[in-house]
């Protein structure tokens, strides 16, 4: 059932209860504790992409069990953060409540938990403005037990080169940590309870059942899906619009759960990719790939797959892999379930074939290679400015099915950045079929790959350099399996 | 111990790490405070039809809207020519420009209130190029020339010439804190600004001029910046004016803070350059001429562009020596955003084109690069020791940090290596280059060249230390800690460093040049030896001693140095001092001594001293796009006497890793319209953790004290972003392993498709050409 809908929100911030009331749920934490006077989490892009603002928050990891997570607070609406526990950098000191922290005495050496102390000896701060960020993103991977670079991928830091930072990380990766807050985590519980809210003239809802969302839905025709916040929420930092009802997905038990059986996998809209990068590793070569170039920690603990897939953007980084691998959605609406594949529902510029009322339930992707087949290869590229947490060029999943003499019985190109949509090379794969896996086949596809897709110029890259990569990281894959 | 010379952590290290480091719009609220938002020009130039902002008086909330027509003062925020107005009355500039602002009781009410104002524009052609601006003969001064020997001449007598063109991008400065500043008046007109800026004295002098009041209504406060490399040495200005207005007007306390897409789009950033060259040189790879043009992007106005430019051309020479040069400078005047200060201040764009140079002429001889490098450095005495600006290298230690670098990087060795790995590896090189920096230190401006200090030693014997250098994360004010305890001989925790402020230390030069602690640390020891001097004076009397020379001051104590059982303690000492009535403050003071320029001539000697570093930096290339993965990089750079270890080399890996960035992934992007298109992190890219090799080693040159610098030490914050140069070197290397080309010209940056086309370029000019691809 559908909750009257409340006045008031509650959470904690380091370990303080905290009631909100006459406050948008679509404001973002970071703008909350600012406000509200909890200065040490600072803006550095309002974007998502630069960690300044990280505060960890205890939700449910891969294991189901309660872990810190490092969160960008800029991205995520106070409806959001209802019921949960968050922390930041001051909150983590020895024996301080935040707020009074701003005016007594300051805090000393002494007081500093093991990863700040770490980057105080190793020089890890310098101008100090992204450091309260990289203590968070360093916090939640000190009791996940692997601090490391992976692990402050989506902090920048302008000043000091991360050479120090890496040495903090280092230094505690060493520890095994047994204090308050790894206690506080046997004890968290992971369950988010149903909220239905309103403040600013705006209402947040996060039920917990699949027919609860279909309700909403139906009553509010015009509402806002949302889960993890990593896209909605930088509309919500930059106030570009406002949003009557917004509905989440993030509590709703039918889209959480991850099948893995011998036949297939079935992934939840709701999974974040941090549970997929787990849970799934070495099953798809190509999804593991991808999912290490897909933006930072912070973003992966709350991206979910159907959000990447929902926002139909053409160069998200997971459709060529899930095109590559023959997914399919499952939908649900007003009028029943149904399944399609994932190439069907990209229908252009940023559209679906979502029905109005419809979400999208899971999708599911194949194991079984084609019949006869000896051997699979499969591989994904990512090409950005940047290796690291960049939005692709071009992004590209590949993969062949080869019969015991070698020749090609089943192949999916799929790509991202070339087209309106993510593709596949369609007739090049037909083209493929059959043939031999040579360097000659290779060469007598390229023309194919070559007009494949007429890519735009934009200010990531070329045109020229767009249809270049099709080609060229086609060839790549050759060489690299061949 | 002595406090000088160790590895002490950032004094706000604590701060940091606990969250409770106070920024500028981190401090408590005065009550009332408004906050601005801007309105911002949709195009690259266009006149101003109409601008109402009587729209915005219906947002709830909304108090005012600032217009040219509310500036009481001098409406202009130029630092070098009166040429930047702080709001435009009739024509706007460049996409991004602020053409007024909401006021609101809040941030939100502020930025609905700015979204309402009506603001009518007729679009003007615009220069959005350099090119463009060379076309239309649109520049900001005359030329700038330097010359040195016959350079026609011997150009004309060379064995062998080439010339070529480097198009050099600019960069974002990405400073975490944006732009911030905050006004409170006192109800007496005066006007207390805390700004987050590298230069409160300048601050201040804008804001006066803005509000058309005497400088000594003025004080601006810097707390410490979130990060600043030049970016808020006179583009902090704009933002406290627009806030004091807004007090001004309104009589309340108000706030500027920008968001970060619009820092992007509003502020000035590295200019870009467009470099030219003719050079001269022998088969031995010896140069004997160089003509070079040199084309600064000023933007809209003339910021600190001269001196940028003369700084690019100071520095066009690196580390060798041309014995017939002329470099002429220029600064076009474009519709973009008005360029400004950025660490190296220009050095960077000068040495780019060099080593470009450089590195065509060794593959013109297929001589390898590095020793095309060595064979051009300055070395000797007298004319092949002195730069092109007439000025003599004295203590040159080039040779010995580039020797140093080569053996600490096992140089030769690798490139065997990398030789053998690129023979049987056709779609991915690896390529391994050596660079060298000579940086000069002091500002070119002369009289920048000063400090002030003022020191006061409370009865307790605890001491506020005040200088007029400003805390960006470069340590400085750690740095100044560690000199006044080793001058007043104290334990540093009895200092505290007080905020930067100009009714403290007044008429201030901005923290930039790399200078800080040279000036400043030289004025905080001049003020905290006035006070040894008083002290001592007591002391020598209290221990019935007569020889205040003799006395030591060293850990909190007193004592003489040929009777060290005869001490007393400093708070004994300030105690006693207090009560004889000898004041126990002093201001110091420091200019740089026998520093002069020229300007007519462009001779001189400008420099104090030059800094020099070297970098050895390894990459793999990958054939198929351009994509390429830093796997090693071994530093030798020459800090003098370390004040502070790690400061120092956290001011070395920090400059690398910015340095690389600007010359492989930061690409700044206007569109056909002159509209910035790269104003987010999402879409300009700095480097992350995973773009630093595991393997990065940095060795500071030891027995370096330099003579005549604070404790022995020498300026770091500039000279390691130039040690970057070997990345777009080692890349460049890769790049000619996938062929033979005798020119290897390699896009700025080198991203991935600039990369992949130079490839394709090598292949195609190679003579055992290599097809594209599986072959």
């Amino acid at each position: 059932m559908i909750q009257p809908l409340a006045t008031q929100l509650t959470l904690t911030i380091n370990g303080e209860p905290v009631s909100i009331a006459d406050l948008s749920p679509a404001m973002t934490l970071l703008e909350y504790l600012r406000l509200s006077g909890r200065a040490g989490t600072k803006e550095g892009c309002g974007d998502g992409d630069c960690g300044a603002c990280t505060v960890a928050m205890i939700g449910a990891g891969a294991d189901g069990k309660p872990h810190y997570q490092a969160v960008n607070s800029c991205l995520i609406p106070l409806g959001a953060v209802a019921g949960r526990q968050v922390f930041t950098a001051e909150g983590i000191v020895q024996g301080r409540i935040p707020k009074e922290a701003l005016v007594k005495e300051p805090v000393t050496v002494e007081q500093l938990h093991p990863v700040q102390s770490a980057m105080v000896e190793t020089g890890g701060s310098q101008c100090g403005y992204c450091t309260p960020g990289f203590i968070m993103s360093l916090f939640a991977a000190y009791y996940d037990g692997h601090p490391d670079d992976l692990s402050v991928e989506g902090n920048l830091c302008r000043c000091t080169g991360y050479l120090p930072i890496r040495r903090a990380a280092q230094m505690v990766a060493e520890l095994a940590p047994q204090d308050r807050f790894s206690e506080q985590l046997v004890a968290a519980s992971t369950v988010l309870a149903p909220l239905a809210y309103t403040g600013q003239a705006e209402q947040f809802y996060r039920p917990t059942h699949l027919n609860e969302v279909l309700e909403l839905l139906h009553q509010h025709p015009k509402a806002t899906l949302v889960a993890g916040a990593t896209d909605l929420g930088l509309e919500m930092s930059w106030h570009r619009q406002h949003y009557p009802v917004l509905i989440s997905l993030e509590a709703v038990e039918e889209l959480k759960h991850l099948e893995h059986t011998d036949e297939f996998v079935e992934i939840g809209a709701a999974v974040p990719l941090s549970h997929i990068e787990a849970n799934l590793q070495g099953v798809f070569p190509s999804l593991d790939e991808m999912i290490h170039w897909f933006a930072a920690r912070q973003v992966r603990n709350r991206a979910t797959v159907g959000g990447n897939i929902g926002t139909a953007s053409p160069i998200g980084d997971l459709p060529p892999v899930l095109l590559s691998l023959d997914a399919t959605l499952k939908l649900t609406g007003p009028s029943g379930e149904r399944v399609m594949p994932l190439a069907d529902f990209f229908v252009g510029y940023r559209q679906t074939a979502l029905q109005p009322g419809e979400v999208i339930v899971s999708v599911q992707i194949p194991k079984a290679l084609t019949p006869d087949a000896a051997r699979r290869l499969a591989q994904s590229y990512k090409i950005g400015k940047r290796g690291t947490d960049d939005i692709s060029i071009v992004a590209a999943a590949f993969l062949v099915d080869l019969d015991a003499s070698n020749h090609i019985l089943h192949a999916r190109l799929g790509y991202g950045g070339v087209a309106a949509i993510p593709a596949r090379a369609t007739e090049a794969e037909a083209f493929l079929v059959g043939k031999p896996w040579t360097g000659e086949t290779i060469r007598a596809v390229k023309p194919l790959l070559q007009e494949a897709f007429t890519p735009l110029t934009d200010l990531r890259g070329s045109a020229e350099y767009r249809k270049r990569l099709v080609v060229n990281l086609f060839e790549k894959f050759f060489v690299e399996f061949p | 111990m002595s406090p000088v010379g160790q590895r002490k952590s950032h004094e706000s290290a604590v701060a940091h790490v606990s969250g409770t480091a106070v920024y500028t719009d981190d401090q408590r609220e005065p009550a009332g405070m408004l906050s601005l938002y801007p309105v911002l020009s949709p195009h690259p130039r266009a006149r101003i039809t109409e601008l109402d902002p009587a729209p915005a008086a219906g947002v709830q909330g909304c108090i005012t809207v600032l217009t040219a027509a509310d500036v009481p003062g001098e409406n202009n925020t130029g630092v070098i020519l009166r040429d930047e107005v702080l709001l435009p009355t009739d024509e706007v500039s460049y996409f991004g420009q602020v053409v007024a602002w909401a006021v609101g009781e809040t941030e939100a009410a502020a930025r609905e209130a700015a979204a309402q104002v009506v603001v009518k524009y007729e679009p003007l052609p615009a220069i959005k190029t350099v090119k463009e601006a060379i076309a239309a003969d649109s520049f900001h001064n005359e030329p700038q020339i330097i010359r040195r020997g016959d350079p026609d001449a011997a150009l004309s007598q060379a064995e062998l010439t080439c010339s070529g063109e480097v198009d050099i991008g600019g960069q974002d400065h990405f400073y975490l804190e944006t732009q911030t500043s905050w006004v409170v008046p006192d109800g007496e007109g005066n006007f207390q600004v805390y700004a987050s800026t590298q230069h409160p004295s300048e601050t201040q002098i804008i804001v006066a001029r803005i509000l058309g009041v005497p400088r000594n209504r003025v004080v601006c406060t810097c707390l410490r910046m979130g990060g600043a490399f030049g970016g808020k040495e006179s583009q902090a200005n704009p933002f406290a004016a627009a806030a004091a207005l807004a007090t001004y007007k309104t009589g309340r306390p108000a706030r500027v803070r920008l968001r970060r897409h619009q820092d992007m789009l509003i502020t000035g950033k590295r200019h870009g350059f467009l470099g030219q060259y003719e050079v001269g040189f022998t088969r031995a790879g010896q140069i004997t001429a160089l003509n070079a043009k040199l084309f600064a992007d000023g933007g809209w106005s003339m910021d600190l562009s001269p001196p940028v430019l003369m700084r690019a051309m100071l520095h066009v020479d690196n580390a060798y020596y041309i014995p017939n040069l002329v470099v002429e400078g220029r600064i076009a005047k474009t519709n973009r955003v008005s360029n400004t200060a950025y660490r190296g201040f220009g050095g960077p764009q000068g040495m780019i084109v060099i080593e470009d140079v450089v590195d065509r002429i060794a593959r013109t001889l297929k001589l390898p690069p590095e020793v095309v490098r060595e064979r051009n450095f300055y070395s000797g005495q007298g004319e092949t020791s002195t730069t092109h600006y007439g000025q003599e290298i004295v203590d040159n230690r080039m040779a010995r940090v580039w020797q140093e670098a080569k053996e600490r990087s096992d140089y030769g060795p690798r490139q065997a290596e990398i030789a053998a790995f690129n023979a049987t590896s056709p779609y991915r090189k690896r390529g391994l280059a050596i660079t060298p920096v000579k940086f000069g230190i002091s500002f070119n401006k002369v009289q920048y060249n000063q400090a002030g200090a003022l020191v006061l030693i409370y009865t307790d014997g605890s001491i506020q230390l005040n200088h007029g250098g400003t805390e960006m994360g470069q340590g400085l004010h750690t740095k100044m800690i560690q000199v006044a305890a080793k001058a007043l001989g104290v334990k540093v925790e009895r200092i505290r460093m007080m905020p930067t402020s100009t009714d403290k230390v007044p008429n201030t030069s901005a923290t930039a040049a790399s200078s800080g602690s040279d000036l400043n640390g030289q004025a905080v020891r001049d003020a905290c030896e006035i006070l040894r001097d008083r002290l001592a004076a007591v002391a020598v009397r209290m221990l019935n001693l007569d020889a205040p020379e003799d006395m030591v001051f060293e850990d909190d104590w007193i004592y003489c140095r040929t009777y060290p059982s005869a001490r007393i303690s400093f708070d004994e000492v300030v105690q006693q001092t207090y009560s004889e009535r000898i004041s126990l403050s002093a201001t110091g003071f420091y200019r740089t001594p026998n520093i002069f320029w020229d300007a007519k001539l462009a001779k001189g000697r400008p420099f104090y001293y030059f800094a020099y570093g070297t970098a050895v930096s390894e990459v793999e290339v990958d054939g198929f796009t351009g994509t390429f993965k830093l796997r090693q990089v071994d530093i030798v750079h020459d800090v003098g006497e370390s004040l502070n270890p790690l400061v120092d080399k956290g001011q070395i890996e920090g400059g690398f890793v910015q340095g690389m960035g600007w010359l492989t992934m930061e690409e700044l992007v206007w569109d056909q319209e002159g509209r910035l298109r790269t104003f987010a992190p999402s879409t300009y890219k700095i480097p992350t953790i995973s773009e630093v090799p595991e393997h990065f080693t940095i060795h500071l040159l030891e027995r370096a004290a330099q003579d005549g610098v604070i404790y022995g030490s020498k300026a770091v914050g500039e000279p390691p972003f130039m040690l970057a140069m070997s990345v777009r070197e080692a890349i460049r290397a890769a790049v000619a392993a996938f062929g033979d080309a005798d020119y290897v010209p390699l896009g700025l940056p080198a991203t991935p498709e600039a990369t992949l086309w130079a490839i394709e370029g090598v292949r195609e000019a190679s003579s055992q050409g290599q097809p594209v691809g599986v072959s």
